[in-house]
C-alpha cells in the first residue's frame, strides 16, 4: 500500500521529470496559456537563443489585457496595444500556436477561456505568465503564475524549475447564507490568514461550502489564492467538475471521456492524506465582504465598521494608517454607506455567466444612481453570447449599466478603462492596490458582483442581502 | 549556457520602508504596453515618486547610486509581471534585502540573477537605521557565507538552498538546465494519461 497522498502530491510526482542539482524539481507542464503582455519578450529571448517551441500543441494564446472594451475593431486606437497584438499574432503563426483572437469568437480573459473551452482539466499542471493562473485549480489542476523568463523556459522545454511548496488544507464547513458568494469566502480567508500567509504554500480548499459550490464559484475562490500569497490553490475534482467538462471544445469525447473521469477521480486527495497545515472556517459566519484598504487582506463584513489603527496589532498599525489615509476612510464609521463613483463588474475573478446572472438579479431592482459610471464586462466572447441569449445585457442596459465587449478592462487598466483622479470604485476584480485601476490616486473597494450592482444602484456600499 | 556566478553583491543601500509593496506600485501597468523591457528603469515606482514629490527613497540624494534595495515584508506581492524586477534592475539595483518577498517576485529575480535575501525583523530594523544614518557605507551580501555585512555588523541572511546554489553556480537561467533533461521531457509527456486525449 502506498501512503495516502494529496492531489497536489499526486500531480507533482506524476509530472516530475527529474530532481535538479539545486534540489528543485523539473516539472512537466501540461498546458501553457499565453497572452500579449508577458510573452513577447519570452519569444524574443527564445529567438535569441535559437530555440524552437518544444510543444506548440500544448500552448494556447489569447488577447485580453490590452484589448479595449468599447470596440475590438482593428487596428486598435492605441498603437502600443496594436503592436502587442501584432507581435503575438506573428509569434503564434511562426511557432504553430493556436491563438483565440477576437475574430475567432473564442477570445476572452485567459483564465475564463481555459475552463470554458475544456483546456483546463483535473490532474494537469498548468502555467501562464499571469499571477491569477491559480484560478485553474478549481478543476483539480495545479496551476502556477510565472514571470516572463519562465515563459521562455516553458516555451523552450515545456518544463519549469520549481521548489515544491507545502500544502495547507483550508476547510470551510457549514453553509453560506443568501447573498454570500465565493468572493466573500476568499476575501474572508485572506483577511484571516493575511496577504503573505500563503507564501510557500499551495492551498487545498475543501469542506461542505466548497463541495457545494459550482465550478464558476470555485474559479473565483482559487483565482484569489495568490492575493493570500499562495501561488497555487485547488479544489478536488468531483461530479460537478466532470459534468462541467462534458462536451466542451477540448474535452475528451465518448469513451475517452469515461476513461478521463476514472483517472480524474483517482487524482483527488486520498481521505487520509496528510497536510502541512490545516485551517478551518465556518461558512455560516461569513458575511458579504468589502475591502477598505490597499491590499486584499484589508476587508471587513458589510455590517462592520472600518477598523481604527489602535484596534489593530502593533505591527499592522502603520499599514492600516497608510491605507486609511490613501482611501480617505474614517476609522469607526460603518463601511456601508461609503459613496462610490464607479462600478466595475468583470475580470478573471468575477466575469463569468453566473457572476453576470447574480449582478443582473440586483440590477432588476432599480436604476443606476445618477453620477455613477458603470462597466459590465463579460469575461469572454462566449460569456457575452450566453448573457445576450439570456437577455442579461438588456437587463443591465435597462437599469442604466454600460454593457461592454470582453477583456480584462478596469481590473488593471492597461486598456482605456481607467479610474480618473480620486474616483472610488466598487469593483468585482481582485486587487485594491494603490493605482491598480489606472489612476495613481484612484481607490478600489473589492466586493462580489452582486454587491457591486447594489452599490451602483444606491451610489454607495449597501448590504446586498437587503435587496435580494 | 551557464551564466555569471554570483557569490557576493556589494554596494550602497537604499532604504525603502513599508510592507506589502506590490508590483503595480513598482511598475504601473501602463508601462507594460510594450513588447520589450527597454526603458522600464526610469519608470520604477513612478506613481509613488510623483505623489511623494521628491521625498521617495529612489529620489533621495543620500541613496543616489545605491545598488542594493532594502525593503520590508512581502515585497513584490501581486502581479507576476517580470517588468517589476526588470525595472528595478534597470534603475540600478543588483540585489534586495528584506524581511520577506512574494514568491513569484523572488523567482523572477532569481531568473535575472538578482539575489533576494531575508533578515530577521530586528536585524532588518538595525540595518535600515544604519543605512539611513550612514548611507555612504557599503553593504555586502555574501551568498557563500549567507550573511549581510554592514557597519551595523554581520547578520545571518536567509535564502532558499536551491536559489542560493543556482546563483553560486551560475545556473540561474533555468532554460539551459531544463534542456539538459533531453528526451526525458518527451518521456515524461508520454506518461501522462491526458497526453493522447485518453485514447485507449
Amino acid at each position: 500500500m502506498s501512503p495516502p497522498k494529496s492531489l497536489f502530491d499526486k500531480v507533482w510526482d506524476l509530472h516530475s521529470v527529474r530532481e535538479l542539482p539545486d534540489g528543485q524539481t523539473q516539472l512537466f507542464i501540461g498546458l501553457h496559456l499565453i497572452h500579449e503582455v508577458t510573452s513577447p519578450q519570452a519569444f524574443a529571448m527564445l529567438e535569441e537563443m535559437g530555440l524552437p517551441v518544444r510543444f506548440p500543441q500544448r500552448t494556447f494564446a489569447t488577447v485580453d489585457h490590452i484589448i479595449p472594451t468599447d470596440t475590438q475593431l482593428r487596428p486598435l486606437s492605441d498603437p502600443l496595444a496594436e503592436q502587442m497584438i501584432v507581435a503575438l499574432e506573428r509569434s503564434c503563426r511562426e511557432h504553430g500556436i493556436s491563438l483565440f483572437d477576437p475574430a475567432s469568437g473564442m477570445q476572452g480573459i485567459v483564465h475564463v477561456i481555459g475552463p470554458e473551452l475544456g483546456l483546463t482539466q483535473p490532474g494537469m499542471t498548468i502555467a501562464c505568465g499571469d499571477s491569477h493562473t491559480s484560478t485553474h485549480g478549481a478543476f483539480g489542476a495545479i496551476a502556477f503564475g510565472i514571470g516572463t523568463s519562465q515563459v521562455r523556459d516553458l516555451l523552450a522545454t515545456q518544463c519549469l524549475a520549481l521548489a515544491r511548496p507545502q500544502v495547507r488544507r483550508i476547510e470551510v464547513s457549514g453553509e453560506l447564507g443568501q447573498g454570500v458568494y465565493a468572493k466573500d469566502v476568499i476575501l474572508t480567508i485572506i483577511r484571516r490568514l493575511g496577504v503573505k500567509g500563503g507564501v510557500g504554500y499551495a492551498y487545498e480548499y475543501g469542506g461542505a461550502v466548497i463541495e457545494n459550490m459550482d465550478l464558476e464559484a470555485r474559479l473565483t475562490l482559487c483565482n484569489m489564492s495568490i492575493e493570500g500569497g499562495a501561488r497555487v490553490g485547488y479544489v478536488n475534482p468531483d461530479a460537478a467538475t466532470f459534468e462541467y467538462l462534458r462536451g466542451r471544445e477540448f474535452s475528451p469525447r465518448g469513451e475517452a471521456f469515461d476513461r478521463a473521469i476514472a483517472w480524474w477521480r483517482s487524482m483527488s486527495s486520498d481521505p487520509q492524506a496528510r497536510f502541512d497545515d490545516r485551517v478551518e472556517l465556518d461558512g455560516g459566519e461569513i458575511d458579504p465582504a468589502v475591502t477598505w484598504g490597499i491590499n486584499p487582506g484589508q476587508s471587513c463584513g458589510v455590517t462592520e465598521a472600518i477598523p481604527s489603527p489602535q484596534q489593530c496589532p502593533e505591527e499592522e498599525r502603520a499599514s492600516v494608517e497608510e491605507a486609511l489615509r490613501f482611501m480617505e476612510l474614517k476609522p469607526g464609521e460603518p463601511i456601508a454607506g461609503t459613496r462610490i463613483d464607479v462600478a466595475f463588474i468583470g475580470s478573471c475573478t468575477n466575469g463569468r455567466i453566473s457572476d453576470l446572472r447574480e449582478a443582473a438579479r440586483v440590477a432588476k431592482t432599480g436604476k443606476v444612481k445618477p453620477g455613477v459610471r458603470t462597466l459590465v464586462v463579460p469575461g469572454s466572447q462566449a460569456v457575452a453570447r450566453q448573457a445576450e441569449e439570456e437577455g442579461l445585457d438588456e437587463i443591465f442596459r435597462e437599469a442604466g449599466f454600460d454593457w461592454r465587449e470582453p477583456g480584462c478592462s478596469m481590473c488593471l487598466a492597461m486598456n482605456p478603462d481607467k479610474l480618473v483622479g480620486r474616483e472610488i470604485s466598487a469593483s468585482s476584480s481582485n486587487r485594491n492596490f494603490k493605482g491598480r485601476q489606472g489612476s495613481p490616486k484612484g481607490r478600489t473597494l473589492l466586493m462580489s458582483p452582486a454587491m457591486v450592482a447594489a452599490a451602483a444602484i444606491h451610489g454607495c456600499v449597501v448590504d446586498v442581502r437587503e435587496i435580494l | 549556457m551557464a551564466e555569471r556566478k554570483i557569490e557576493r553583491v556589494a554596494g550602497r543601500g537604499c532604504v525603502l520602508r513599508g510592507n506589502d509593496i506590490d508590483t503595480d506600485r513598482i511598475i504601473p501597468a501602463r508601462y507594460l504596453r510594450s513588447i520589450s523591457f527597454d526603458g522600464l528603469g526610469e519608470h520604477a515606482f513612478e506613481d509613488d515618486r510623483i505623489q511623494a514629490k521628491g521625498n521617495h527613497s529612489l529620489d533621495d540624494g543620500r541613496f543616489a547610486g545605491a545598488s542594493i534595495l532594502v525593503v520590508g515584508e512581502n515585497f513584490g506581492c501581486g502581479s507576476s509581471r517580470e517588468h517589476a524586477p526588470q525595472s528595478l534592475m534597470r534603475f540600478g539595483f543588483d540585489a534586495f534585502i528584506g524581511e520577506s518577498f512574494a514568491e513569484i517576485f523572488a523567482g523572477n529575480c532569481t531568473a535575472l540573477g538578482l539575489p533576494c535575501v531575508t533578515l530577521e525583523p530586528e536585524d532588518l530594523a538595525t540595518l535600515m537605521d544604519s543605512v539611513e544614518l550612514d548611507p555612504g557605507q557599503d553593504l555586502v551580501i555574501d551568498l557563500e557565507a549567507r550573511t549581510v555585512t554592514s557597519r551595523a555588523g554581520t547578520m545571518a541572511a536567509g535564502i532558499r538552498d536551491g536559489t542560493r546554489q543556482q546563483l553560486l553556480e551560475g545556473t540561474w537561467n533555468a532554460t539551459a538546465v531544463l534542456l539538459e533533461a533531453g528526451d526525458a521531457i518527451e518521456a515524461a509527456a508520454k506518461r501522462l494519461p491526458y497526453s493522447d486525449g485518453f485514447a485507449e
